[in-house]
């Protein structure tokens, strides 16, 4: 029977190495997250088109305006204009979230299949991961932070970190069932090199997962990144990020509540928008995922 | 069962051991002098000096590790380079306004959770699932201080129906205490109903599928008992965990609430140590939180033992 003939499967066949992205739009909410985010991100990308005041330059005669056509969402402390901080607000959030991600994933890849590999390696290496899973991920961040110093780089490292167990836990549990396969065995009867084995034979069984995972990671993050710089152990103060933003106006608050509620807002959608297409992912590439509710 | 505890409890130690070395690994190897890292940019020698003999930078790195594993074993937690008093006792001053809010937290978390994830399962694909799936990704994705502020903006300036922000112990009576901490309790106990109600929901799942439950039913029992007595009960092992392995989520959430509410406990004390550089304060308070972390975990552990009479060790 050749291919074509074959009767139409109700399940989609998706090969992990081409995951099909018609779960973006499954379902309207799911299609509206994707919206949403896609503004975000390229309103985050054109923001020096878009904004309409300078985000950094102080005015201090402009003083927490209310909103005015001027300035549409009003002006913060410093006389700053609170829409074009917001904008660019979301260009750091969105960097980390991205970078903690990519960094995450490769470290815990590399991590995961070593350690589903070998097994003096994955004792030691698991312990580490479980030490690294007791430190509360906020505490551990901010003492990376207050050591080295808050730039964008040490904030994205603080990030990461605590990431790194839950990425490193999945590569080795989807290792240690893929090495049983047979194709595996084979592999390794026919004496393929090692890392021939974890890289054509091992590494695409994770590449479905972990997506799904960097999905969790990314919203993850933006939201750590965003407590680190409320509690003021985040990127310096006058770089207009949403947790930054947050922070100056706690002060301000019961004069001028929106100066917490638009980064705010903004902040919960992105991450929503970030959860709701992981999950959306995870049904879609990984129906085995499903079971696992509770990352 | 003896064995199994000891064994347990030895297993906890290298994750201890870890926690350990890394938070002493990192002011360590930190590029740069951590005296003057510590000290700031404008320290004088002296202050420089000091901080150094009194974490025994001076030493070799061993020997600095093993007299401080050695310190810390003894309960000295060290002291703290801004106000000199050991940090065990600045903890031990800060931490009652912590506890509360997480032991409330935990308390709210679990009345309201279960029961949202016991009706998701029993009306499994209804719109009352879907609902509470929803509000489960949006307990996930909405920061602990955002919904902080919303509620201090609703109830405590719009309404004024209780203070906002501050904390009153317990023991100076339970009407100021109740009114303080209602709202910290409802903004961080978002994420933990979250968490809960979609583990209760997966665990309720599982368990409805076996055949006792469908022989419960066939013998006639009515929904509530099957939900409650055969159902729940099985379902109560990954759940009780997931409030276990939460503990990080919810100590990470302390720190934040006490920042948005004013609250005096370990959480600000850390933030507070931050600003100031402090590191034996921020590595005391990673050591302690682990520790209790490690703890839970443990106990959690042992109590499936007394749960659920088919795990035998």
């Amino acid at each position: 029977m050749s291919v074509d003939t074959l009767p139409q499967s109700s399940i989609p066949i998706t090969s992990p190495l081409r995951p099909r992205f018609g779960f973006l739009t499954s379902t309207p909410i799911i299609a509206a997250a994707t919206v949403l985010l896609t503004l975000i991100v390229v309103v985050s990308i054109l923001a020096p088109l878009i904004a309409p005041h300078d985000p950094i330059q102080l005015a201090p005669s402009q003083r927490l305006k209310p909103s005015s056509a001027q300035f549409l969402l009003g002006t913060d402390a410093y006389g700053r204009d609170l829409l074009s901080r917001v904008i660019y607000g979301g260009r750091i959030s969105l960097l980390i979230g991205i970078g903690a991600a990519i960094l995450s994933i490769a470290i815990g890849l590399a991590i995961g299949l070593v350690s589903g590999f070998f097994k003096l390696v994955d004792s030691i290496l698991m312990r580490v991961m479980d030490g690294l899973m007791a430190m509360p991920s906020i505490l551990l961040a901010i003492a990376v932070v207050s050591l080295s110093g808050a730039s964008l780089w040490t904030v994205l490292i603080a990030i990461t970190i605590p990431e790194i167990p839950r990425v490193a836990r999945l590569v080795r549990s989807v290792v240690l069932s893929a090495r049983e396969e047979p194709y595996v065995e084979a592999a390794i009867s026919v004496g393929s090199s090692l890392p021939k084995i974890m890289l054509r034979h091992l590494m695409p069984n994770t590449i479905a997962p972990l997506i799904v995972q960097g999905t969790y990671v990314c919203a993850s993050a933006i939201l750590t990144e965003a407590i680190l710089s409320f509690l003021g152990a985040g990127i310096s103060p006058e770089t207009p990020t949403w947790g930054n933003i947050m922070a100056e106006g706690r002060q301000y608050f019961q004069i001028k509540p929106s100066l917490i509620f638009w980064p705010g807002l903004l902040l919960s959608i992105a991450i929503l928008s970030i959860n709701l297409i992981g999950d959306a992912a995870r049904d879609a590439l990984d129906p085995r995922m499903k079971q696992r509710e509770a990352k | 069962m003896l064995g199994y505890l000891v064994r347990r409890v030895l297993a906890a130690v290298p994750v201890m051991g870890v926690v350990a070395l890394f938070v002493f690994l990192l002011l360590r190897l930190t590029p740069g002098d951590p005296a003057a890292i510590l000290a700031g940019d404008n320290a004088t020698p002296e202050r420089l000096e000091r901080i150094r003999t009194s974490l025994g930078l001076n030493e070799p790195l061993i020997v600095q590790f093993v007299t401080w594993v050695n310190k810390l074993l003894h309960g000295d937690l060290g002291t703290s380079l801004i106000s000199n008093l050991p940090v065990m006792k600045m903890i031990g001053q800060r931490v009652e306004p912590s506890i509360s809010i997480a032991l409330s937290t935990i308390i709210l978390a679990v009345i309201v959770a279960v029961p949202l994830g016991v009706i998701a399962a029993w009306k499994h694909g209804t719109w009352i699932d879907r609902f509470v799936m929803g509000l489960s990704v949006l307990g996930f994705s909405v920061p602990v201080f955002v919904v902080g502020y919303v509620l201090i903006q609703v109830f405590a300036i719009e309404l004024r129906w209780v203070p906002v922000q501050g904390f009153r112990s317990i023991f100076n009576g339970f009407g100021p205490f109740f009114e303080r901490i209602i709202l910290p309790t409802c903004a961080l106990s978002f994420i933990y109903i979250a968490l809960i109600a979609r583990m209760t929901r997966a665990a309720m799942l599982d368990v409805l599928g076996e055949d006792y439950v469908r022989t419960a039913r066939a013998k006639g029992i009515n929904e509530v008992a099957v939900m409650m007595r055969h159902a729940l009960r099985n379902a109560a092992v990954p759940v009780i965990t997931v409030i276990g392995t939460g503990f990080a989520l919810l100590i990470s959430g302390v720190v934040v609430t006490e920042s948005v509410f004013n609250i005096p406990g370990i959480g600000r004390l850390t933030v507070d140590a931050v600003l100031a550089r402090d590191y034996p304060v921020i590595q005391a308070m990673i050591l302690l939180t682990s520790f209790i972390y490690v703890v839970v975990n443990l106990l959690i552990d042992v109590a499936y033992t007394l749960l659920d009479p088919r795990i035998r060790y």
